[in-house]
């Protein structure tokens, strides 16, 4: 498996097209950067095999894949948003706010697939608010989604209060808790799904073309005939969207809503999305590069949880990595320039 | 990348060695809200006290970074995949951590929660540190021996969320008609940060000039309640009190600000559940209403229809006690 992940990141970059980079030792840099992230993904896998006897074991690596498979449907849609120069730091809050709806639909009697769609609804509103806000009135989106984090988490907490929402449909059960086949989850199905959708947008049309045209010169992408402001709004709508996919999984995984449901959540998206090797200012970034970064932060976080490390060494585990993975190939490229 | 086959190839191997080697003593998770908190790092000393006293057990202590479900359920994933005997877990939700400890008790280990609970089919037994009546019925009482002609109390509680607050909270005001001449005029919410606990109990104090005390059932508002209190200059006029632990208090007790607060032993509390989840895990009692646990030095406990059961009364702390207290926890 390592073996063909190795060789096809490379060769699908090598024949994928040229024009959307500006100079080639742009794309070795981007290059290095997604197999440095390899690397490490593999060597912690490899670790973690010697470190704990339980590591290896299907099910228990399934498990393990929880860890990470919301919190990448969202990087896939963040990851498309920070590339065009903007964020969204409501993410979690919407999925508070998601899942806060669909327990009122629950509640009122209404079965699973009403539930879903109020679910995505939802998702998608709050990202069309969130939209609105940033390219209509042309606020700054980092602002807009700060003030927008209290305010769908806090509409939250009026409808729920103290309570909560149980007793969802057992069939709901399926987003969440269910397995497409053997240990391979629905969960984590939807997320190889989604992976490969933003994988081809990204990479394969003229919209993906668009959002890295947008990230790295929004005045020279509007003057080159891209509709900045409705590329931006799509964004929005996509990322409110997959906060709504993972609302319904979070949900259906906890088989009740709180309104603190997925808190902090957001800043573990962002930092998939930056691990993964998206440029936070902008212009560059990959697909791949966020799922190797979602294997590297959900093997990290199972790997030290089958040793009993303190949730506090994990934290710290993960911001050194962090800084290592962005640093490393500035020093790599500093040293290289002066040898 | 042969090497890499290589070594994952020894890995399974070494894995396929490694299991059953270490399955000798029972290995039981004290699985807390969050890492760090002085209550269950005291909590862990009495797990690691029943373990010396039982002998073939060894203590896991583990939980997440921050009060989450979500990172609880995380901890619990890498613990069911270690095949521990049992997990006994204060849970920072009561219905979240549900279908993980299903999960769980399919694959056979024994689940017991403790402190906070889970629901009913998320475990098999739940040991409350105390009963929730008693505990609603102490931190009213406290507030009023100090309050003999009555007064205005207000409550600072942990997060809207938090299930202990909350039913505790409930209790008291069952029996808020016992004590005549007791107001309760608000309860606002700290989420257990010092920082935002502080700023309400100062709110509470400019709201309600005539305020004469807090109540705080938690060990971090009832600290940050008494800061307040001292740097208002309102000791002696405001007197803070509820649940929290002897060595974050003693300054408060020395300063005035508290003139006594209750709080049940942790110590006492990680043995116990230690205990408990060991007899349930070895087999020697079925978790059923009723049930007769023996939980060691702390004697017997029974089961109630729910499958929980309660340890012991809350403790009260003041000046003539809190000097032997506060080193210990």
């Amino acid at each position: 498996m390592s073996l063909a992940e190795t060789t096809s990141a490379p060769e699908a970059r090598a024949r994928g097209p040229v024009p959307d980079r500006l100079r080639a030792p742009w794309e070795a840099k981007l290059k290095s950067w997604e197999s440095l992230l390899l690397v490490v993904a593999i060597g912690i896998f490899i670790l973690n095999s010697f470190a704990s006897p339980y590591f290896l074991n299907a099910w228990n690596l399934s498990d393990a894949t929880f860890n990470f498979t919301e919190k990448a449907m969202i990087a896939f849609a963040m990851a498309l948003l920070i590339i065009a120069g903007e964020i969204d730091l409501s993410v979690a809050s919407i999925i508070a706010l998601a899942s806060t709806a669909m327990g009122l639909v629950m509640e009122a009697g209404f079965g699973t697939p009403a539930i879903v769609a109020t679910g995505l609804v939802t998702g998608l509103l709050c990202g069309a608010f969130n939209g609105v806000l940033v390219t209509r009135l042309g606020l700054p989106s980092i602002v807009v989604t700060i003030g927008t984090m209290s305010l769908f988490r806090g509409i939250s907490y009026i409808v729920l209060g103290d309570g909560a929402f149980r007793g969802y449909p057992s069939d709901f059960a399926f987003f969440g808790q269910g397995y497409a086949f053997w240990v391979i989850s629905v969960e984590l199905v939807i997320f190889a799904v989604l992976a490969v959708i933003y994988g081809v947008v990204l990479h394969r049309t003229n919209f993906g073309r668009a959002v890295y045209a947008i990230g790295n010169n929004p005045t020279g992408a509007l003057f080159s005939g891209i509709r900045v402001a409705r590329v931006k709004m799509i964004l929005f709508l996509l990322t409110g969207l997959m906060s709504g996919v993972a609302a319904v999984c979070l949900t259906s995984r906890l088989g009740s809503t709180r309104p603190s449901i997925a808190s902090g959540m957001e800043l573990e998206v962002v930092t998939m999305v930056v691990l993964g090797g998206v440029n936070i200012l902008g212009g560059s970034g990959s697909i791949p590069g966020v799922v190797i970064a979602a294997f590297v932060m959900g093997l990290v976080t199972f790997g030290l949880g089958l040793l009993n490390v303190p949730g506090i060494v994990m934290s710290i585990f993960i911001g050194l990595l962090l800084i290592g993975v962005i640093a490393l190939p500035r020093l790599w490229a500093k040293f290289r320039g002066r040898a | 990348m042969k090497l890499a086959k290589l070594l994952t190839t020894a890995a399974v191997a070494a894995g396929l060695f490694a299991g059953p080697a270490s399955a000798e003593d029972m290995r039981i998770a004290l699985v807390v809200k969050a890492l760090g908190i002085g209550f269950f790092e005291a909590a862990a000393k009495g797990a690691e006290e029943a373990a010396s006293e039982l002998g073939d057990v060894e203590i896991i202590y583990t939980g997440p970074t921050d009060t989450t479900a979500e990172g609880q359920i995380e901890v619990i994933n890498a613990l069911i995949a270690q095949q521990v005997d049992a997990i006994a877990v204060s849970a920072n939700d009561t219905d979240a951590l549900v279908p993980t400890l299903k999960k769980a008790m399919q694959r056979g280990i024994t689940v017991i929660s403790w402190d906070s609970g889970v629901a009913e089919d998320g475990r098999q037994a739940h040991l409350n540190p105390s009963s929730n009546a008693l505990i609603g019925n102490m931190i009213v009482k406290l507030a009023a021996d100090e309050l003999p002609e009555g007064g205005d109390v207000a409550v600072l509680s942990a997060t809207t969320t938090s299930t202990n607050q909350n039913i505790w909270i409930e209790e008291m005001t069952k029996v808020l008609p016992n004590y005549p001449g007791i107001n309760v005029v608000g309860t606002v919410y700290g989420d257990d940060l010092a920082d935002k606990s502080y700023r309400e109990a100062q709110g509470l104090m400019q709201s309600y000039p005539d305020l004469d005390a807090i109540i705080a059932p938690t060990s971090v508002g009832i600290v940050a309640a008494a800061q307040a209190v001292v740097d208002a200059g309102k000791v002696g006029e405001v007197n803070v009190t509820g649940l929290g632990l002897p060595s974050e208090m003693a300054g408060a007790i020395e300063s005035g600000a508290s003139k006594s607060f209750a709080i049940w032993n942790p110590i006492d509390l990680g043995y116990s559940a230690t205990m408990m989840a060991y007899h349930l895990a070895k087999g020697d009692v079925e978790a059923a209403p009723g049930a007769e646990i023996e939980i060691g030095r702390m004697g017997t406990i029974t089961l109630d229809e729910t499958g929980s059961a309660a340890m012991a009364d809350p403790f009260v702390y003041d000046e003539s006690n809190i000097d032997d207290f506060k080193s210990i926890f």
